[in-house]
């Protein structure tokens, strides 16, 4: 701090940290502050907030368990709540989705990391950038044309003679929500691991093929090693963006098909209990905590270097 | 590498550009199908209907223009907290930065559906505990705005940060020495060091600001933003209208694409013509001193 | 137009670490002063210090018979060249120029003229459009040296200006900055580790070691009669003898070693301590026949030849080395390897000096 008032001086550094307070303290930790205070009150009529019966208590986060529905796993059949379901079944696909990204992106991460010509590279990146900056929910959309029932998709698989009648593929279960998942971010896994294997030293290739290993043993050995960060950093993006989606599922999504952020809009937009939607929403918040803690543990990175 | 797997990885790498890009390429050109539904096929004809009942749908231009607002009050908002939070996280060091520098870009991975209904209660209840019924505290874009910096900022502090770390602090200290003032150092050193990286990171808040949709949702109130109003009409009675808006999205990327590589193309070029001119420079001392 | 600057029992400590201990150095208007000694042993602390980047711990600066504490170093009179220059690589040059007077509210017009003025001065009368990146090392070099005068500081601080040129351009450059001081007659703080450097250039020189200042004086004195062991090992060679000085008379004391009895000059403040005897090599002779005084015989080991001059390192009985250099007039005999001959030196030319000065 005392170098920094020698470097920019007294009225400048205190603008500088004021804004960076406003930032923080009033964007960021008072919200959150406010939405886990919320998230523990009852929702009222407006004339009894602040009444006798406008008390802290846990039940906002027990409508989690109200409703249960009927599910079968592995023939193992079970009853649970609807709302835990659909969380679970949020993580699952998240977890598919960031899966899916991950081994679509990896060759082409490794393709332009090491193979492609330098000179083609900038323009093949921005090629690949273009849809980066088209909006999310006309990806989507272009998504919703191409699965349509009557749309580009069945059409093709009918001309080629793959399908005999066309296929619902919006009314799948998740197919559609996946499906739009991968689509709109799978770039965000591309960028971050092209970063990794590109700091890798192409010599550390060559050398273990001049000693003779087989490809897929240079790629287990030397080169997802190396790419650890930019999994871990993708995986993290792709995971977190995925599961608190809330355009895809909606636009993509099924009759069968819910995401917990659905639910979560449904509280608030829906049913109006903006205190029920925060209790969710800090469930989601949890969720993504815990999810971004545990895999930098498992692949042994910091917060800090996600950011590259 | 082996022949058969360099050609496969090259294919590879075609199928995806065009499966990237196909998508955008059939939305674009539903825009151009004289059918009621969005979709190529059956193709019913040639018409630029949907674009002239586009430019009639004032909602759409209502919206349009709500987007452009917002994005461009984002815009300035997240320069100026992120550049600022950039200089600080840079001029500091130890246990306060890391803290500093993991909850910033935290943000950035803080659920939007999070960060909207947080910045929508808060905001509200404040209203209400200073029982004031000014605008600020009611739903409205001007919460969109707030939220959206929330995180947008993380990520013009990312831009800023590193642009920074290239920069020599010598150079504050040669123009103090030189007797410039500390603003006088912000303004003709230091600034225009970071201007590049500044305006990059107006360009990525303009267009996250553009394709928000999480936090805008929430903190809206009545107003429409592009993304709100398409998400809307694809939930609803679709138009291909929504094709031809998206036609003309896409134009202007390829555009900017286009100028920006060119740009980039005419600057290295610049560059290395300087360097080359340095190097001459160089060699005739060589030759003048001895 | 130009000042002096006086240090007084300046001392600057980073945490434990005294990094300037207790200076004292007077250097007079228009001077050129250089700080000499090795990487790490407090120079650009003292140059940041009367620069006003830095506070001292302890002590009193004066810039022309003001004291300066607690002025910001856009308050002082002094213009600071950088050890890398740090010259604004988005503005033109003549823009790096007249930042100082841009700064000052200075119109454009006249702080193009100034800039103009000052390229001719440092002899870079084109430059002023071109960008930083387009320079040479050595015009880098002026530029720095014109910005930093066009504030017309009273005092010039250089922190190793030459140090990223080669050899050639080095010495070119010398010649040059030196020329610059004399036409303006500003007092020059000069920085460097090299000896050679400050010799040719300076009118006095502070040799440093570890935070203290070790001597100050004019370049020959500091050459030719070092304070201590440090100051002369430092500025040049040395052939280096241990042993028991005896009583001086005269300026002059026996010194006992292993190698026989010699004879040396001792400053009266050394007497007493412990002390070595250093003689140049330049001063060290070789013949076939015993010297008249400190002589000892030896056997010639090793000849190179190194242009200007001839080093001869010869080895006494017991194995001590002894370098002796001989100048080369065109017509000087080289001894032959293994030749036993004589090395000896005159009494005058060796000092018996202490140890360098410490802390503590
Ligand atoms: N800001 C600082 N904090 C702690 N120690 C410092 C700081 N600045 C310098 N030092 C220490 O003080 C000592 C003197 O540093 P100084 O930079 O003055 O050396 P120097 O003589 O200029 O060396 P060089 O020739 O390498 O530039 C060094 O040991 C250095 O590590
Ligand atoms: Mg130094």
């Amino acid at each position: 701090m005392q170098d920094m008032i020698r470097r920019y001086g007294p009225g400048l550094t205190l603008i500088i940290c004021l804004l960076v307070a406003f930032w923080l303290v009033m964007l960021v930790i008072v919200p959150n502050i406010t939405l886990l205070e919320q998230s523990f009150r009852p929702y009222l009529p407006v004339a009894e907030i602040g009444g006798p019966r406008d008390t802290y208590s846990l039940g906002n986060y027990m409508k989690v368990l109200d409703g249960t529905v009927e599910k079968s796993l592995l023939g193992i059949s079970f009853t649970i709540p609807v709302h835990v379901y659909t969380f679970f079944l949020t993580i699952f696909y998240s977890i598919l989705v960031t899966f899916i990204c991950f081994l679509l992106a990896y060759p082409l991460a490794y393709y332009l990391a090491k193979i492609v010509s330098p000179k083609s590279l900038p323009t093949l990146l921005l090629m690949l950038f273009i849809p980066l900056w088209v909006s999310e929910v006309l990806r989507a959309f272009a998504w919703w044309i191409i699965l349509a029932f009557k749309g580009p998709l069945n059409a093709m698989l009918l001309g080629i003679g793959l399908i005999d009648a066309p296929i619902r593929w919006t009314n799948m279960g998740y197919t559609g929500v996946v499906v739009g998942l991968i689509y709109t971010y799978v770039l965000f896994m591309l960028f971050p691991l092209y970063n990794a294997v590109q700091s890798l030293d192409t010599n550390q290739i060559e050398a273990a093929e001049d000693l003779g290993a087989p490809w897929w043993k240079i790629h287990w050995k030397i080169v997802l090693p190396h790419s650890k960060p930019g999994i871990a950093s993708g995986s993290v993006m792709v995971f977190m963006l995925s599961a608190g989606s809330l355009l895809v599922p909606s636009i993509l999504g099924s009759t069968t098909s819910q995401w917990f952020t659905q639910t979560i809009d449904q509280w608030f937009k829906d049913a109006l209990d903006w205190n029920t939607a925060s209790a969710y929403a800090f469930l989601l918040l949890i969720l993504c905590t815990l999810f971004v803690t545990v895999a930098l543990k498992l692949f042994r990175v910091r917060l800090s270097d996600i950011a590259k | 590498m082996h022949k058969f797997r360099l050609g496969l990885s090259h294919l590879y790498m075609g199928l995806f550009l065009l499966y990237l890009l196909l998508p955008l390429v059939v939305m674009s050109g539903a825009a151009f199908n004289d059918s009621k539904l969005p979709s190529i096929v059956p193709w019913k004809g040639w018409t630029t209907m949907w674009f002239s009942e586009m430019i009639a749908d004032q909602r759409m231009m209502v919206a349009f223009r709500n987007t452009l607002l917002v994005a461009v009050a984002v815009a300035v908002l997240a320069i100026v907290v992120g550049t600022a939070a950039a200089i600080l996280v840079n001029s500091i060091s130890g246990r306060l930065r890391t803290a500093l520098y993991g909850m910033m870009i935290s943000t950035i991975l803080i659920p939007g559906v999070v960060i909207g209904i947080s910045t929508m209660i808060m905001w509200t209840k404040l209203g209400n505990a200073i029982g004031t019924d000014f605008i600020l505290f009611k739903p409205g874009l001007h919460l969109s705005v707030l939220g959206q910096v929330s995180y947008i900022a993380a990520m013009v502090m990312l831009l800023v940060l590193a642009r920074l770390q290239s920069f020599d602090a010598g150079l504050e200290e040669a123009a103090l020495d030189l007797g410039a003032s500390h603003a006088q150092v912000m303004r003709r050193i230091l600034l225009p060091h970071l201007y590049p990286a500044i305006g990059a990171g107006a360009a990525v808040a303009f267009f996250q600001s553009i394709e928000n949709f999480n936090v805008t949702q929430f903190t809206r109130g009545g107003a429409d933003t592009l993304t709100v109003y398409v998400f809307s009409k694809v939930r609803s009675g679709i138009t291909p209208t929504i094709n031809a808006l998206a036609f003309l999205l896409i134009c202007i990327t390829l555009v900017l694409a286009a100028v920006y590589e060119v740009n980039r193309r005419r600057r290295a070029r610049a560059e290395a013509a300087r360097l080359a001119q340095a190097r001459r420079a160089e060699a005739e001392e060589g030759i003048g001193a001895a | 137009m130009s000042a002096g600057i006086d240090l007084e029992n300046v001392c600057c400590d980073f945490g434990t670490f005294r990094a300037v201990d207790d200076a004292n150095v007077s250097i007079r208007p228009g001077e050129f002063f250089s700080f000499l000694g090795p990487s790490g042993c407090g120079k650009t602390t003292i140059l940041r210090m009367i620069s006003g980047f830095i506070e001292p711990t302890a002590g009193v600066i004066r810039i022309g018979g003001q004291d300066v504490r607690g002025k910001r170093p856009n308050q002082r009179p002094t213009a600071l060249i950088f050890q890398n220059l740090a010259l604004f690589p988005l503005m033109p040059i003549w823009e790096n120029i007249s930042f100082g007077l841009e700064v000052r509210g200075v119109d454009k017009a006249t702080r193009r003229r100034k800039a103009e003025d000052l390229l001719r001065l440092v002899d870079l009368p084109d430059a002023a459009d071109k960008m930083v990146s387009q320079l040479s090392g050595g015009q880098k070099q002026r530029v720095a040296i014109a910005r930093a005068l066009a504030v017309e500081p009273s005092v010039m601080l250089l922190d190793e200006p030459l140090s990223a040129l080669d050899l050639k351009l080095r010495q070119h450059m010398r010649a040059e900055l030196r020329a610059i001081q004399k036409r303006t007659g500003v007092t020059f703080v000069y920085i460097t580790h090299d000896q050679g450097e400050a010799l040719a250039m300076s009118d006095r020189v502070g040799v440093m070691s570890q935070g203290r200042i070790q001597q100050i004086a004019d370049p020959r004195e500091i050459y030719n009669t070092p304070v201590n062991g440090f100051v002369a090992s430092f500025v040049g060679e040395n052939n280096i003898f241990e042993g028991r000085a005896g009583a001086a008379a005269g300026g002059m004391a026996a010194f006992d070693t292993e190698e026989g009895r010699f004879r040396a000059r001792l400053a009266p403040e050394a007497e007493g301590k412990p002390v070595k005897l250093y003689v140049r090599p330049e001063h060290t002779v070789l013949t076939a026949a015993p010297g008249t005084e400190n002589s000892v015989p030896v056997t010639v080991a090793e000849v190179s030849f190194e242009g200007p001059f001839i080093a001869v390192l010869a080895r006494t009985a017991k194995g001590r080395a002894i370098v002796s250099e001989i100048r080369n007039d065109g017509q000087a005999t080289v001894p032959q390897m293994g030749a036993a001959m004589h090395a000896s030196f005159a009494a005058e030319r060796a000092a018996l000096l202490p140890d360098a000065s410490v802390r503590g």
